[in-house]
């Protein structure tokens, strides 16, 4: 699967990064390597952009480090501070919508009923960490 | 007329002293006059004199629909507005023009609020200062107050008092500046690490943070979904306890809301029975960075509790020194995911890029999203990583749960509320802020506030008094989970003790119609 990303949109001229990764140093902290750059600008869809952002990364990484120093043995992870609590859930009746004309008025390329994209023969399913966009 | 309180306006709304109409002109005119500080994104002028206009029907016809009624408020540009532009200081979102509103507003309307405008923040409300937003920065009204500048002329001989105006804090700093400009009663904020607290301690107001459960959050386009309430900013605690009323309660937009009765309108008692009140000093938030002037009313503070016969005790937060840690992990981590529905496809800027959907998506947001963004964008991806993600997210979420315990056994040991510093300092000229990065600074300026978010606590920013240089300081109250009148109770009585200075803006004002202190108004009767 990454040999078929390498041969994408990362290496196109998307705007003005050519051979940006291959001036990283590869000593740099260790471990934010060209490897790591690239997969991360190809998960976030978002690039670096210049060295100062690669600096800064590895400096968010490194404050990040000082979570190691805690002994979390035998704690279970928290996602919500309301997790002793039951989600309220409403009955599954259809209450509003048939808004299409709405939200079609704030996309810029559209036709009929439908959002244009660009051509999807790039069309890998979407990775792990991106979530679809959900209908507002 | 500017300077009163809700109560105060509300109540000459309704014996007919000042109509909506006039009101509504009034600020909007000093919204105007003070355009400099850059504290308004959009200021919805036709929208605010038509619900003026309904407003003023209303009184005449005795219906007036409660303390909300004709009063102006702003709100937070990451606040969705149906038919307002809502941009939250981004490239991404210019232009955006949201088809709902959210909950919060929507309460703030249908108790009959005039929405003066939305105000300007830090892009996607991330920051500690209001300076990163494409609008610009946002501008310290105590920059310029007779407070501050009289202290400077004392110590500096530099002719050219613009150029080192000071910063609000942030990240709801276009709120903190519109409310203690007295463009408005009240202002929405949103608050993930400190985002009300502290511009409100940096302008002199009272920053309030509910509850994480207690306001809904539809609408509020989120940052950190585990974390982020929307905010109250207000000149006193009764008013941020009146808004505070319009907008807890359940919602079933938002299934993070809960659904207890606790949404009882809250009236706050005028008295507390200061005697029966423990109050907790966490030991760990006495670091060295901290200002002297801070440390010493702080110290004040606590002196004033004991005095009236409470209990003081110290406690201790033993994971305080990773909070900070944690939360940038957490926080970098759900806005990675947060960000990721920007694409340019269904709403907000799009590219011009058509090659393929992925260069498009990428060209779009690096074109929409400033490099505070991006960067935290990259560093959440890094952090969920199938390589890092036990070590570094889970890790934080195990922390996470060591901090709200942390918070737990504080409260259980008898103490009804803790009281801390809000900010290290008072407000730093925006020319020494921007010497560091934003990552930087906002983990040093969130540090007395982001572990109140991670416990999902209620929290309150107090004005206390003015440093030696003539600017705001304030302390921060942190309560148990849903005690929020409580809190606002404490709070309340404390405020009453300190008595907070107003600011005085006279230069701005001296055209204006209503002069601040010296008004005299016909008695205003105000019925309890």
């Amino acid at each position: 699967m990454w040999s078929r990303l390498v041969s994408l949109g990362l290496r196109a001229p998307v705007g003005g990064r050519q051979g940006f990764t291959s001036k990283v140093d590869p000593q740099g902290s260790g471990r934010i390597t060209a490897q790591v750059i690239e997969h991360l600008e190809r998960l976030a869809l978002v690039d670096f952009g210049s060295r100062e952002a690669v600096a800064r990364l590895e400096k968010a990484v490194a404050f990040a480090d000082r979570l190691r120093a805690v002994d979390t043995d035998g704690v279970e992870p928290m996602e919500s501070v309301l997790e002793d609590r039951c989600l309220y859930l409403r009955s599954d009746n259809v209450v509003e919508g048939n808004c299409a004309d709405e939200l079609l008025q704030n996309s810029h390329r559209v036709v009929e009923e439908y959002f244009v994209a660009p051509p999807g023969n790039i069309s890998l399913p979407k990775l792990d960490e991106q979530e679809p966009f959900p209908h507002s | 007329m500017l300077g009163r309180t809700l109560r105060e306006v509300s109540a000459a709304l309704k014996q007919g002293q000042i109509t909506p109409t006039e009101l509504c002109q009034k600020c909007l005119s000093l919204i105007k006059k003070t355009k400099f500080l850059n504290a308004y994104i959009t200021v919805s002028e036709e929208v605010a004199l038509k619900q003026a206009e309904e407003s003023e029907k209303r009184y005449k016809n005795g219906q007036s629909l409660g303390d909300l009624d004709g009063i102006p408020v702003a709100v937070k540009d990451n606040f969705s507005t149906s038919g307002i532009e809502t941009t939250c200081a981004s490239n991404m979102l210019k232009g955006y023009i949201p088809p709902y509103n959210a909950t919060v507003v929507q309460k703030l309307l249908d108790q009959g609020a005039l929405l003066m405008g939305k105000t300007n923040l830090d892009e996607f409300a991330m920051g500690s200062g209001s300076t990163d937003g494409v609008f610009g920065p946002v501008k310290n009204p105590w920059s310029y107050s007779k407070q501050y500048r009289e202290k400077r002329k004392q110590n500096l001989h530099s002719k050219n008092e613009d150029s080192d105006w000071l910063i609000t804090g942030g990240s709801s700093g276009g709120s903190a500046a519109a409310v203690s400009a007295f463009t408005c009663y009240a202002a929405l904020g949103s608050d993930t690490g400190g985002s009300t607290r502290n511009p409100a301690a940096h302008c002199g107001l009272v920053g309030f943070k509910p509850s994480y459960g207690l306001v809904s959050r539809h609408g509020l386009i989120p940052l950190v979904n585990s974390m982020d309430v929307p905010g109250i900013l207000t000149r006193c605690v009764d008013d941020a306890a009146i808004v505070l009323g319009a907008l807890a309660g359940p919602d079933p937009k938002d299934s993070t809301t809960v659904h207890d009765p606790i949404n009882k309108p809250f009236m706050l008692p005028s008295l507390a029975d200061v005697s029966k009140l423990c109050i907790g000093i966490p030991k760990e938030y006495l670091v060295p960075e901290l200002s002297s002037e801070v440390r010493s009313l702080w110290s004040k503070a606590a002196d004033l509790f004991e005095s009236e016969g409470a209990k003081v005790l110290e406690v201790s937060l033993p994971h305080t020194s990773y909070s900070i840690v944690c939360y940038h992990v957490l926080c970098t981590s759900e806005v990675a995911s947060n960000m990721a529905r920007f694409d340019g496809l269904q709403y907000g800027h799009r590219c011009d890029i058509d090659v393929s959907t992925e260069a498009m998506y990428a060209a779009t947001r690096r074109e929409g999203f400033n490099d505070v963004v991006r960067g935290r964008i990259l560093s959440g991806n890094f952090f969920l990583l199938k390589e890092n993600y036990e070590n570094y997210f889970v890790k934080a979420q195990k922390v996470r749960r060591l901090i709200a315990n942390d918070f737990v056994n504080a409260f259980n040991s008898g103490v009804d509320v803790l009281l801390t510093p809000t900010t290290l300092s008072e407000a730093v000229p925006y020319l020494e802020f921007i010497k560091e990065d934003n990552r930087t600074r906002s983990a040093q300026d969130d540090i007395f506030t982001q572990a109140v978010n991670m416990a999902g606590l209620p929290a309150v920013s107090i004005p206390v008094a003015l440093s030696n240089q003539g600017l705001p300081i304030g302390l921060q109250f942190i309560g148990r989970a849903f005690c929020d009148q409580q809190l606002l109770t404490v709070a309340k009585w404390f405020e009453k003790q300190v008595q907070f200075p107003v600011i005085q803006l006279q230069e701005l004002m001296d055209d204006c119609s209503a002069v601040l202190e010296n008004e005299k108004l016909a008695s205003v009767s105000l019925k309890q």
